[in-house]
């Protein structure tokens, strides 16, 4: 394939040195003398002892990180890139719960730089984001944070300055929590993703804004508009083209940056040197999954191992046993696996544009491999991820989808949708919303499922048959899956820095994310996550304020309701007070979007125990509705966390004070 | 540690006893809520010290040139070459938009056409920017000063367009609107019809235009992009003049009419 052409050179190389003993992800067991012979010496990224969690008795913990920009072995070739302690990911931070941790921050760059603590809850001057909290640390300067940890889980740290995140400044932090967490795992590995290029970020950057869909090489070409021709006739097809036309955005546009130039890794080794975790059959492990990747997002699974989602971003939820999860950028997900058998495991993460992936493999001794999976075929955007309203469009194949959806999510899913959805219909009203349709109630899947059940093989078949690849205007698997309408969008367009605006705004909490309708096995969704503690603050939101992700893919321009950072002021969050925050997705991708300092809990239909997230992957064209206690007084970043859409200005500051407004000028 | 009590994120605050901790953090963890608000003069996007460098560069200074044509082109058995570039330098809505065209002889005689623009370009929707500014043409004799009102953008369905309007220094009008599309064959290989129109609002005799339509040209190129960057390409150029533009330039014993067949290069940085 075009797209991998870089990376299968290397992938060449690195099975050269595999061939020669020189793999990356085994050097660890090499003795002792051959590595010294290797160049530079050590292991630059976390091996399988440096990948497994230590754990031990609770305790203060004093730590020095060290940011240093040196030449290292990285995916297959030789880079400059940043390292923590000389590896990149960074080692594990490993932090207890109850206890103090104590972070030296030495930069060694000739540039300024900052960590930001992922997910941690801290003083805000401590946060690491130059510009609102401090004013970064100066080349040979050292920053240190002195806090009490008062919470435990999964997170990750990364560099906040400019594009340092890109070229290795990241690592993952564990927290071991007070108390028992039920979750008795014998043994825990973190499972670090990250997206690797040789490109200078900022080159990259720049090709973007010269021709956004550079990295971008599977758009439709004539091929498959014969394709679908004979397979959706000439009609459909036509009316397809002309719609993506009128709007003139691309279905194939999933991922901004694709492996046409990343190699993705995970824990710091590319697939083919394939990072290894041990274990002893039987065991129960604990796989601590952080996306920290700059614009990624990965399908995760273990093919042959049922995973049990036991935490998401760092806070326990109620175990839910799944086959698969995407996980969006910055986003973490534990998930606990039992392997009982004496063989290998690989652990898949393809990314959600399917034009790469990271792998390892867990196996009960080293150098063991279990079958690769293929990449599969690459999702479509359909119209539905335009905020498009369809009830007004006659379509062939719309029918049967909702049918499939049925099928597919059975009836107790379909009862949450309506509750979730109820729930926004009333934080609607609160907030005084004008301008609603409760659509929801007409378009209800339940209600259309019931008149479709009962048909039989040959429309699921027909609903195939005009599935995603045909191309069709959302006959695919994405209508079929696609959550109920529950607002409208009023008359702003947000200007010439956006292109789409999402006229309908769907409740897609229920989605398994782009790709993954239609795959035969279990696959994670929002709606699922269920807290493990009962909600705490049960006040009604005394402000809401809701958000619009917008952008211009054009010109490569992102932005929050149109307005780049430079042009904004704060968002004021009243101290103390309970804030409902809306997030509606008005372009045609995913944003992972991103809070600091505060979790967010999602209104996701799960009663009073709403997950707490720090990082919400919104679907296109949807809305989402998370409730925020106001109880950290600071200057917050919150932005997408997509690298370069916060770099363009997908970025605010929110400002959680008694005295708000007081300086704004 | 009871000391630290249990501090949830849906939060009640607890006071917490005890001893302090570091400098920097409250025994409850959290900031000072009188620390939130900077004294002094305050960044109006963060709130920070005005300081401080900003958090976010989305102000950048952005530039791309893009030779869109470079072509040797076999016209009748006479060869000539043309060169179509533009560039720009700006931020996201202010743009300073650089053009040059022109195309010659390849043996001997003087180029016909040599044409540089200097425009102001402002992001005024979505896919569209307007520009304005001055156009210099040095070929065909005598030179040539012209003010110019552009949209240049992406219409739906895919069409790079880029329409002017031009008032020469003797206050003659005239328009040139250019159109290409994309045709993908491969992810590499491309397909790109062009259409260029010129009209005159007035007759303008010293350069043998009369008013209304005075030329297109259609063009067809195949291109293959070796790098996203840099992509040789085949194709063919058919130039025609209309009315009564035609009739004079067949007075002067002109081509009214001509095929080229192109091979040329699109690069861009």
């Amino acid at each position: 394939m075009d797209n991998r052409t870089h990376d299968s050179d290397r992938r060449r190389l690195l099975r050269a040195m595999g061939a020669t003993g020189l793999l990356a992800g085994f050097n660890a067991l090499l003795p002792a003398y051959a590595r010294n012979n290797m160049a530079e010496g050590a292991a630059r990224h976390l091996d399988t002892a440096a990948a497994q969690v230590p754990g031990g008795a609770a305790r203060d913990v004093v730590m020095d990180v060290h940011v240093r920009r040196e030449t290292i072995d990285i995916a297959g070739g030789r880079a400059s890139a940043i390292t923590l302690n000389h590896t990149t990911p960074g080692p594990i931070v490993e932090l207890w719960e109850g206890q103090n941790a104590h972070l030296r921050v030495h930069n060694h760059l000739d540039e300024s730089t900052s960590i930001h603590w992922h997910g941690i809850l801290l003083p805000f001057q401590m946060d690491g984001v130059p510009g609102v909290v401090f004013p970064g640390i100066d080349p040979g300067a050292t920053f240190e944070v002195d806090f009490p940890v008062r919470q435990a889980g999964t997170y990750w740290y990364h560099s906040h300055s400019g594009l340092q995140e890109q070229i290795g400044q990241t690592g993952p932090i564990v927290i071991h929590s007070q108390g028992d967490d039920g979750i008795n795992a014998d043994r825990e590995y973190v499972i670090v993703l990250n997206d690797w290029t040789f490109e200078d970020p900022h080159r990259l950057v720049a090709k973007l804004k010269a021709v956004s869909d550079y990295y971008n090489f599977s758009e439709r070409t004539l091929g498959d508009l014969a394709e679908d021709f004979r397979q959706s006739g000439v009609a459909t097809t036509l009316k397809d083209r002309l719609a993506w036309g009128d709007m003139r955005m691309s279905p194939r546009d999933i991922a901004d940056v694709t492996g046409h130039t990343y190699s993705y890794l995970m824990n710091g080794v590319h697939p083919d040197a394939n990072w290894t975790g041990l274990f002893t059959p039987g065991e129960r492990i604990r796989l601590r999954v952080i996306n920290a990747s700059a614009m990624t997002y990965f399908n995760v699974r273990v093919p042959g191992l049922p995973m049990t989602v036991v935490a998401a971003d760092g806070k326990e939820v109620q175990p839910v046993e799944t086959d698969e999860f995407q996980i969006g950028v910055a986003e973490t997900f534990d998930v606990v696996v039992q392997p009982k058998a004496d063989r290998a495991y690989t652990i898949m993460a393809e990314t959600m544009a399917r034009s790469g992936y990271a792998r390892g493999t867990l196996a009960p001794r080293a150098g063991m491999v279990a079958p690769v999976p293929a990449l599969r075929e690459q999702p479509q955007r359909t119209m539905m991820d335009m905020g498009m309203d369809m009830s007004q469009m006659d379509m062939g194949g719309m029918h049967m989808s909702h049918g499939e959806r049925t099928k597919q999510m059975g009836h107790g899913q379909m009862a949450m949708d309506h509750g979730s959805m109820q729930k926004m219909d009333r934080s609607e009203k609160s907030s005084g919303m004008a301008g609603m349709h409760h659509q929801g109630h007409d378009m209800g899947a339940a209600k259309k499922g019931h008149k479709m059940s009962g048909m039989g093989h040959d429309m699921k078949k027909m609903a195939h048959g005009t599935g995603p690849n045909a191309g069709t205007m959302g006959t695919g698997a994405m209508m079929e899956q696609t959550g109920p309408v529950i607002a409208k969008h009023g008359p702003d367009m947000h200007g010439a820095g956006n292109i789409n605006v999402a006229n309908v705004q769907r409740d897609r909490l229920a989605e398994p994310g782009t790709g993954l309708e239609d795959v035969n096995h279990r696959v994670l969704t929002y709606s699922q996550l269920r807290n493990v503690v009962p909600m705490q603050d049960r006040r009604e939101p005394s402000k809401t304020i809701e958000v619009h992700l917008t952008g211009n893919m054009d010109r490569y321009m992102w932005s929050f309701d149109g307005v780049k950072y430079s042009q904004s002021t704060p968002i004021e969050f009243p101290y103390g007070e309970r804030i409902r925050l809306v997030l509606v997705n008005d372009t045609m991708m995913e944003h992972p979007i991103h809070l600091h300092g505060m979790f967010m809990e999602l209104e996701n239909g799960q009663g009073d125990h709403l997950p707490f997230k720090h990082t919400l992957s919104v679907l296109p064209g949807s809305r989402a509705s998370l409730l925020i206690t106001a109880d950290e007084p600071g200057r917050w970043a919150f932005h997408c966390h997509l690298l370069y859409h916060m770099e363009m200005g997908m970025f605010r500051v929110v400002r959680v004070s008694d005295r708000s407004g007081d300086d704004n000028a | 540690m009871p000391r630290h009590a249990i501090i949830t994120t849906a939060g009640t605050l607890v006071l917490c006893l005890g001893i302090p901790l570091a400098a920097h953090a409250a025994a409850d963890g959290k900031a000072d809520l009188d620390s939130v608000i900077s004294a002094g003069p305050v960044d109006p996007n963060s709130g920070a010290p005005m300081a401080w460098d900003k958090a976010i560069h989305d102000e950048q200074i952005h530039r791309f040139l893009l030779i869109d044509r470079l072509e040797y082109g076999d016209v009748d058995g006479a060869n000539n070459y043309l060169w179509d570039a533009q560039g720009w330098i700006g931020g996201d809505y202010h743009k300073l938009w650089l053009k040059t065209e022109g195309e010659g002889p390849l043996s001997g005689g003087s180029p016909e056409d040599t044409e540089f623009q200097a425009l102001y370009n402002r992001t005024i929707a979505p896919f569209w920017s307007a520009q304005v500014g001055i156009r210099y043409d040095v070929n065909p004799n005598p030179d040539r000063g012209f003010a110019v009102l552009g949209l240049q953008g992406l219409a739906p369905y895919w069409f790079e367009s880029d329409t002017a309007l031009f008032i020469s220094e003797d206050g003659d009008v005239s328009f040139r609107g250019e159109f290409e599309y994309e045709l993908l064959l491969t992810q590499r290989l491309i397909l790109q019809p062009r259409a260029e129109i010129n009209a005159s609002a007035q007759d303008v005799p010293k350069y043998g235009l009369a008013s209304g339509l005075n030329s297109t040209e259609m063009g067809m190129r195949l291109r293959y992009e070796i790098k996203r960057e840099f992509a040789p390409y085949v194709g063919v150029r058919w130039e025609q003049t209309y009315g009564e533009t035609r009739d004079i330039a067949r007075a002067d014993g002109e081509e009214t009419s001509s095929t080229a067949f192109v091979v040329g290069i699109r690069a861009w940085y």
